[in-house]
């Protein structure tokens, strides 16, 4: 039986009811997580008065409704369905019993955020093993109640009872009725066996889909409380530019208008947000322009002649061995151009403040860290700041920057009204923490059995993740210089974690070189990888994906329009082959058919799991095909979605993904893995098409054409 | 300059007093309280802000209310009666055709406004007819295939609660600006 919790603090937030609190793995340090919360977890932890090393709870409610209580958000990647799943599997009870409380930094401990697909790898087994406890003091409860020893007892559909005598049994709101227990996770509490799970493993449609489709879901921009200001704020014109002066008598020509000058942040408030920015129209700003800074046409040679020293990542063997074994080897550089989150939902802040209470309503992925920020800004002890999380539009990493909940706690204080700040799709594009640009120095060489014989890598500026080589091969050597995490002065703006940060630069560079070697070792691209791979994961979805799609794959180039790449991120394998038709006049790539494997271990919803696979492949399009920020000066030339192609339905292949079963394995994580190999697999597609290897994404009809010749 | 426009929102009288060439989406969201109408780009661009305007898709981001005097608004509040889902939600629903959910309510009526012009769309022209909608969390093919299911079931049971669109006369009741649209 686990030991009672020790510690007061929780008394205040427990409740009645049976509570576990428990820890959600070991936070990574910030640099690791993409999410870059400054500041550093450790002095984070604890404010709330929780202890330390606990982030997350559950609650067996005295009317026997479970909920979770945790600081990760919802923005479309569905954890408020698979945790659900979890707990209902675990502590048999129904689906429809299990609430998922989110991003409250009042109700819920800590946490750093959501993002990287962490919440299940990182939350799945710490749940199960948290839900084990709440079972076991269930049933130790049921025992004295019903006089039968703990271990004879079991647990359906919320109630108790011994399956020597089922009709007396006991319910868990009996059972949770009048108490006070709180616990902490025990470790000898024993979660279930894959194979005694019903709930989770299986589809389970989205528990927040009917208020999303009825228009009833609230997100930042539909919190309205009472004597709302909307504000437009005053942006420079291009990054690094310097307000000189300011007349904003003209906006009092709007009626209602409200100008706010605080430091820096000049605004104009109004009740309706389209005559706030009527009014702000009205105001003259004279601006002196930044230093001097790149365009995006010379962003590559700019890059490399600004790069740090390199770190390696990765060494074994000996280069100059591998390079005097190889009989034939391939010297590249590839190119990958910055670009935007463009989530749907720009980022929105409300803010009231109520007396020395301040709630804040944003679209983020990192609720306490809009706490800290707002906290700090306004010079109040984070207490004093409650952060409710309403559902988020969209993020994809864009949305662990919270500036737009900063401005808006600031106008709320000068004002003295509650402010929502809901940025411009142009203010989106401005002020966006972009995927880096990067570039990969990249030599490897085949042996004349068509074995990779060495490998020197080199990323400028993407980061390491899914760098690791996982091919057999004897001398490597993998270095990177600066990440998403990082940036780096030589970025002419803010860059940052983007939906599998480092991996779609590194999968680009990787697989695209392994199917030159391919081409040079003379076998075909599913051939050369088995040839060159012992890894029996990466093996099992190859032939899976290529099996799906209808192999054997031809050698390249074949005409037929047939790419393969595969890749790891965070233990999820990935497997991808495409189908593409290129127009050899224009150079427009129609994607025609995507075939995705993916080996992520437990898989609590499939459906979900598949959702995130084929809107991986869906959004992975853009960045493969068209989307690349124009920017030049400081200035984004890229303003809205007339320039900046997003994908859109015409764009859209037939999807057909593989999940590979593997419940005994930990589940690690599907939000993201599967939109890193598209660059590489449409890359190695679009050669196959027409013979033209395009080193640089995005594969644009102008770039396609040049490698045409 | 404030001026009276009367138009019909959701199958009831609206008056409201607004500068004529303010967007719908703006009065929408702030005026009348309905915030199930998203803003994603402000330039008809995205399909986020989708109504229909006299049974026409309309992008309200871009719809001056000078122009609707007179016009028949249909917002997603107003596709289902209370509580329940239109075919077309519930084709949504069926094929988790949805992740984030903001531009959902864009797509929901874009696909509606499609059915009751084409009952029988093929695939193309949903495509066709879905282009100018953008999901960033990449939901296109099931989207695809909950409008093809919608279609089905808008064929078998008719065209739901949309047909309120042209309902006959009711009383008059005014709703100022700042007033909710009842």
């Amino acid at each position: 039986m686990s030991t009672p919790l020790p510690r007061r603090d929780f008394l205040k937030v427990a409740g009645g009811g049976i509570t576990v609190f428990f820890s959600v793995g070991i936070p990574l340090p910030p640099s690791a997580c993409g999410g870059s919360p400054e500041g550093g977890a450790a002095q984070q932890r604890g404010q709330s008065g929780y202890p330390s090393d606990l982030n997350a709870y559950l609650r067996i409610h005295e009317n026997g409704r479970v909920s979770l209580f945790t600081g990760k958000i919802e923005m479309g990647q569905g954890i408020i369905t698979s945790l659900a799943q979890m707990m209902a599997d675990e502590l048999d009870v129904p689906f429809s019993r299990v609430d998922v409380v989110l991003g409250d930094t009042e109700l819920c401990p800590w946490d750093m955020g959501t993002f990287g697909s962490l919440t299940t790898r990182m939350f799945g087994p710490a749940l199960r093993q948290a839900c084990a406890t709440a079972r076991a003091v269930l049933l130790e409860l049921a025992g004295e109640r019903l006089g039968v020893p703990p271990q004879r007892l079991t647990a359906e559909t919320g109630e108790v009872f011994d399956p020597d005598t089922p009709s007396q049994r006991v319910t868990f709101a009996e059972l949770a009725h009048g108490q006070r227990i709180q616990r902490e996770a025990s470790t000898r509490a024993s979660p279930k066996r894959p194979e005694e799970r019903t709930v989770s493993g299986r589809p389970a449609p989205r528990t927040d889909a009917h208020a999303k489709v009825n228009g009833e879901a609230l997100y930042a921009g539909d919190m309205r409380p009472a004597g709302l200001l909307c504000a437009s704020i005053l942006r420079p014109p291009s990054h690094g530019a310097r307000l000189l002066a300011v007349d904003t008598s003209g906006a009092g020509a709007v009626e209602g208008a409200r100008v706010v000058e605080e430091g820096d942040l000049i605004a104009v408030l109004h009740e309706r947000p389209d005559l706030a920015a009527r009014a702000l129209e009205r105001v003259r700003a004279e601006w002196e322009p930044g230093p001097s800074a790149p365009d995006h046409e010379g962003i590559f040679e700019h890059l490399e002649a600004n790069a740090p020293d390199p770190s390696v990542y990765q060494e074994a063997g000996d280069l100059a061995r591998g390079r005097a074994a190889s009989a034939r080897t391939v010297e590249s550089s590839w190119y990958n151009h910055y670009v935007a989150h463009a989530p749907m939902e720009p980022h929105t802040a409300t803010v009231e403040i109520r007396g020395n209470r301040v709630t804040v309503w944003p679209s983020s992925q990192t609720p306490f860290g809009v706490q800290r920020e707002v906290a700090a800004a306004l010079g109040v002890p984070a207490e004093q700041v409650r952060v409710i999380s309403p559902l988020v539009g969209g993020g994809f990493g864009g949305k662990t920057a919270n500036r737009q909940a900063v401005e808006a706690a600031r106008l709320a204080r000068s004002s003295g009204r509650p402010v929502q700040v809901a940025w411009t799709r142009k203010e989106e594009f401005f002020y966006d923490t972009y995927r880096p640009a990067a570039l990969v120095k990249f030599s490897s060489g085949v042996d004349p059995n068509g074995r990779i014989v060495f490998w020197d890598y080199d990323n400028f500026f993407g980061g390491d993740r899914s760098a690791d080589v996982f091919y057999d091969v004897p001398n490597l050597r993998v270095r990177t210089r600066a990440g998403w995490q990082q940036g780096s002065p030589a970025h002419p703006f803010a860059v940052g974690a983007w939906r599998g940060p480092a991996s779609s630069t590194n999968a680009f560079a990787m697989e695209s070189q392994v199917d030159l070697m391919a081409e040079a070792a003379g076998m075909d691209p599913l051939a050369f990888r088995l040839h060159n791979l012992t890894d029996p994961r990466m093996r099992a979805i190859l032939e899976a994906a290529v099996d799906r799609f209808g192999g054997p794959l031809p050698r390249a180039p074949s005409g037929r329009g047939i790419g393969l790449a595969c890749t790891i991120y965070h233990d999820t394998y990935v497997a991808m082959v495409a189908q593409v038709q290129v127009d050899r006049v224009t150079g427009e790539v129609k994607v025609l058919r995507v075939v995705a494997a993916q080996d992520m271990g437990e898989v609590v919803n499939p459906l979900g799991a598949q959702l995130q696979m084929e809107g991986c492949i869906a959004m992975g399009l853009g960045y493969a095909l068209r989307e690349g920020l124009r920017f030049q000066g400081g200035k984004i030339l890229d303003e809205n979605f007339g320039s900046y192609t997003l994908p859109r339905f015409s764009w859209t292949p037939r999807i057909e993904t593989l999940l590979i079963p593997r419940p005994e394995l930990p589940p690690s994580g599907g939000g993201e893995p599967a939109i890193t190999p598209v660059g590489a697999v449409l890359a190695n597609a679009v050669y196959d098409a027409v013979g033209a290897r395009c080193f640089t994404l995005p594969m644009t009809p102008e770039r396609v054409r040049a490698a045409m010749g | 300059m404030v001026e009276t426009v009367r138009f019909r929102l959701n199958g009831r009288p609206v008056e409201i007093s607004v500068e004529p060439d303010r967007m719908l989406l703006w009065v929408l969201r702030s005026d009348l309280a309905l915030t199930g109408t998203k803003y994603g780009c402000g330039e008809a661009l995205c399909g986020a802000c989708t109504v229909l305007v006299n049974g026409e898709v309309t992008r309200s981001c871009a719809a001056p209310m000078g122009s609707l005097r007179g016009a028949e608004v249909l917002t997603i509040e107003g596709l289902a009666p209370e509580g329940g889902l239109h075919p077309v939600q519930e084709a949504f629903v069926t094929h988790d055709a949805l992740q984030c959910g903001y531009c959902t309510p864009g797509m929901v009526m874009g696909a509606y406004g499609l059915l009751v012009r084409n009952p029988r769309p093929t695939e193309e022209e949903i495509v066709q007819a879905m282009e100018g909608h953008l999901c960033r969390c990449g939901s296109y093919q099931r989207i695809v295939a909950a409008v093809r299911t919608a279609a089905e079931a808008m064929a078998r049971g008719g065209i739901g609660t949309g047909t309120r669109l042209g309902a006959s006369a009711e009383p008059e009741v005014a709703a100022r600006a700042g007033g909710g649209a009842s």
